[in-house]
């Protein structure tokens, strides 16, 4: 929607009047950010809302159970070297995130200053890290269903236990799976050129831009967001 | 964060006098690449710190305030500077940050939902095995 104002300065006023005149003005409310970004950002907060109902159910079920809840820091133990330690694979995967987070970051900041190659490198290395976390939530999977935790028991205590963390790290890697796809796709745009030359997506016959990276970086963004919490809410509680 | 430019916003700023600059109302921010790495270093040392939580484990209010503080300061720095909130306009900050806030009042429903049933439990079938 750039055509529909032409001035570049932004003379709005800010603070609370500016949130009443944004919202009470006609066509638009968020002024100078593009229908794109505003969609990705509605986007996201509904699955903030999915996680967090995800989460909740998982509080829920938590306080309400008479058996003790299994110790997250020694089921997710790892046994390195002869010794047992606490949760280490939890937080290499949480590492790996936040790194893919960081290169995320810099690809934007390369996509703006039209540098493709930076760009696409940046983006497929996050790709790569984001591909590595799921690998190694495949091989906790593994190691759990073998040492028999099942959606519906497991050895250790409440049986609700298997049924929140399969519900919300599946879902959590799912998100990561998709935007591993996701970053691949926009990485080859951008190496070849697309957003550039303003040629048509395949899928939505429109142009792109350099913000479509900036967008898939929200994105990603947000499912390291993700994490955070759940890495706190259920690894750490 | 002086040094950062909103392109749209900056341009005017770097050329004040030239009027026949059309510059998009859409902005995107450009931030130097120092701001980006300093953040990400935060974020390496704030997970470090809630793993060391675990790791020492400490254990009752400590822990959790702690789990909670990390937490809270990561989600706020990714947010903040990796997805560009800290230069959004007001009406998007509170139009995507107001609602989760609200997701507090239905935890609260959801404790003592939790707790009534687990004193039913308890009152059926007798404190845990």
């Amino acid at each position: 929607m750039a055509e529909t104002t032409h001035t570049g300065q932004l003379n709005r006023p800010d603070g609370w009047r500016g949130i009443a005149a944004d919202w009470a003005s006609d066509q638009r409310a968020f002024k100078n950010v593009s229908w794109g970004k505003a969609m990705m950002w509605i986007f996201l907060l509904s699955d903030t809302f999915i996680f967090g109902c995800f989460l909740l159910s998982y509080m829920t079920a938590r306080m309400s159970t008479r058996v003790p809840w299994p110790n997250p820091s020694e089921v997710f133990a790892l046994r390195i070297g002869g010794s047992e330690i606490p949760l280490i694979l939890i937080a290499i995967m949480t590492f790996v995130l936040i790194s893919s987070s960081g290169t995320m970051a810099m690809a934007v900041n390369f996509g703006y200053r039209r540098d493709r190659r930076k760009t696409a490198i940046l983006m497929l290395l996050t790709a790569a890290l984001g591909a590595t976390f799921v690998g190694m939530q495949a091989f906790e999977w593994t190691k759990l269903i073998t040492e028999g935790v099942r959606p519906w028991g497991n050895p250790w205590g409440a049986a609700q236990f298997g049924s929140c963390f399969f519900m919300i790290t599946g879902f959590h890697g799912t998100h990561v799976t998709i935007g591993v796809i996701f970053l691949i796709i926009v990485a080859r745009k951008v190496w070849r050129g697309d957003f550039d030359i303003g040629r048509p997506g395949f899928f939505t016959s429109r142009r792109g831009r350099y913000e479509n990276v900036e967008i898939m970086g929200l994105y990603w963004h947000f499912v390291d967001l993700v994490w955070v919490f759940i890495f706190a809410f259920f690894y750490l509680w | 964060m002086a040094e950062a430019t909103a392109n749209g916003l900056g341009q005017h700023a770097l050329h004040p006098h030239d009027g026949a600059i059309v510059a998009k109302a859409e902005t995107h921010q450009e931030h130097p690449i120092k701001l980006y790495l300093v953040v990400w270093a935060w974020l390496f040392v704030l997970s470090a710190c809630s793993y060391l939580v675990d790791y020492f484990g400490l254990h009752g209010y400590l822990r959790w305030s702690l789990i909670l503080i990390f937490m809270m300061l990561k989600a706020g720095l990714i947010v903040a500077v990796f997805m560009h909130m800290a230069w959004e306009r007001l009406a998007m900050m509170y139009a995507i940050i107001l609602p989760p806030i609200l997701v507090l009042v239905f935890v609260a429903m959801m404790v003592f939902e939790a707790d009534y049933t687990l004193l039913t439990r308890i009152a059926f079938f007798g404190p845990g095995p």
